[in-house]
């Protein structure tokens, strides 16, 4: 006859089990129905009554989860079945490895329609260039009296980040450079831009990369910001030259917030 | 022209520079872009672009969020599509090498895309490498589908899992595929 204890440790052992062989379905893509849900939740059911502190209680929470998700697995893999598009795995590995590869590159040529697109120069863009190169300064003097760093503490600066090989200098500097053109080139003669429209861009991860960008076009002085806050709108204005300080005013920190949350809003058009 | 047909003519001519350009580093455009641009009636410009594309044997391919197909979608599916243009119909083998692809290659992506769907999307890399490695060399096998995951074809995840990525949704029509496998 087993003790409690024995009974319990058993019990235990088996959630684990179940749990590990769970996860090997849903990590390895295995047939779900490898696993018998109702043996398991007879076994789940049987040592229920045995679990009195909270480890325990997490276990078998666990363990339900994991099944769940394993039947979640098992009704996807039903409804695909059922679907046109299912195909017997071994069937077509076995016509795979058959077939010769004309005759699959001939299949696959009727079934695949390539994007178009066209990588081409236009006398526009030739102009737009020339007129960027005519007003780009030789590196020299761009480069001369680079400011040395006026920032604030935070959590990470563009130094530790360097420190820390996330970024290089040489590439930063070239990239400032370039962003600050193209602030130049999008604000035109309105003279400013709506951060976010500056700052927007098609992934939220680019997004935020130039958001880090501007910040540190603000800090060395290649722009200014401009901060309406009743109407709660800010906007960028670039500097024909960095200015390394303003007057003798105090230099501040601004906060901006970058969320996915606004950022979505943004591309959707709803942020103002 | 009357005012209507040249109010469509102009709108035709941005789409087709939008569509036909690469914007982002992502080839396609959102459908919200084309809005930003083109208005709310953007999903009439691309069908008459897409008319007008069909005698070039070019489309305007749709990809709605999630894979999914609407009977009739609204503004706001329209507006998280994705559109491209693409080869309506189909290229012939000589053609294919022209637009850089070795037979080789093509036909491991052919067995990869095949694999992946047979099995229901997702399937360890090394399964297919196993498969790969069956016709050809062991050492471009690896290269192969790091390629086809550079171009977008596939995709891969920490543990190692291959799926099928955005280019495979927009470029292949992958019932046809399996069909045309199977019929060999």
């Amino acid at each position: 006859m087993q003790s409690k204890k024995e009974w319990v440790k058993i019990g235990r052992e088996k959630l684990q089990r179940i749990i590990e062989m769970c996860k090997s379905v849903e990590e390895r893509s295995l047939d779900p129905f490898l696993i018998n849900v109702e043996e398991i939740i007879g076994i789940v059911k049987e040592y229920f009554p045995e679990w009195e502190n909270p480890e325990d209680l997490c276990l078998d929470a666990e363990t339900i989860q994991h099944l769940a998700s394993v039947i979640k697995l098992q009704s996807e893999w039903v409804k695909y079945r059922s679907t046109s598009l299912y195909t017997d795995p071994f069937l077509l590995e076995e016509k795979l490895t058959r077939i010769e590869k004309e005759e699959i590159v001939d299949a696959f040529l009727k079934a695949w329609h390539p994007i178009v697109e066209m990588e081409q120069i236009s006398l526009h863009s030739l102009a737009e260039a020339t007129r960027y190169w005519e007003s780009l300064l030789p590196l020299k003097e761009r480069w001369k009296g680079f400011p040395p760093a006026e920032v604030e503490t935070s959590l990470a600066t563009r130094e530790e980040l360097i420190r820390q090989r996330i970024l290089r200098e040489k590439a930063f500097s070239e990239e400032l450079e370039n962003f600050w053109q193209e602030l130049k080139v999008k604000v035109g003669e309105k003279g400013k831009i709506h951060y976010w429209n500056f700052v927007g861009a098609e992934t939220y991860e680019e997004t935020v990369h130039r958001a880090f960008l501007t910040s540190f076009l603000v800090t060395y002085g290649y722009a200014t910001l401009e901060i309406h806050p009743l109407e709660e709108e800010i906007f960028i204005k670039p500097n024909e030259k960095p200015i390394t300080k303003i007057g003798k005013k105090q230099l501040v920190s601004i906060p901006i917030t970058v969320s996915l949350e606004d950022w979505t809003k943004w591309k959707r058009g709803e942020l103002k | 022209m009357s005012k209507r047909k040249g109010y469509y003519a102009s709108k035709i001519k941005r789409a087709v520079h939008m569509l036909f350009y690469r914007r982002h580093k992502k080839t396609g455009v959102k459908g919200w872009e084309l809005r930003k641009v083109l208005g709310s009636d953007y999903p009439k410009v691309l069908k008459i672009l897409d008319d007008y594309l069909k005698a070039l044997d070019l489309q305007v391919k749709t990809i709605f969020e999630e894979e999914k197909a609407f009977e009739k979608p609204s503004l706001e599916n329209f507006d998280s599509a994705r559109f491209y243009i693409t080869l309506r119909g189909d290229l012939a083998p000589k053609e294919a090498k022209m637009i850089g692809w070795r037979i080789d290659d093509l036909a491991g992506l052919a067995i990869t895309i095949a694999y992946i769907i047979s099995k229901k999307g997702k399937v360890p890399r090394k399964e297919v490498e196993e498969l790969l490695r069956d016709k050809l060399p062991g050492w471009k096998v690896g290269l192969n589908i790091d390629r086809y995951i550079r171009y977008g074809y596939l995709t891969q995840d920490e543990n190692e899992q291959l799926y099928l990525d955005w280019r495979t949704r927009a470029e292949v029509d992958q019932k046809a595929l399996i069909e045309l496998l199977l019929s060999k």
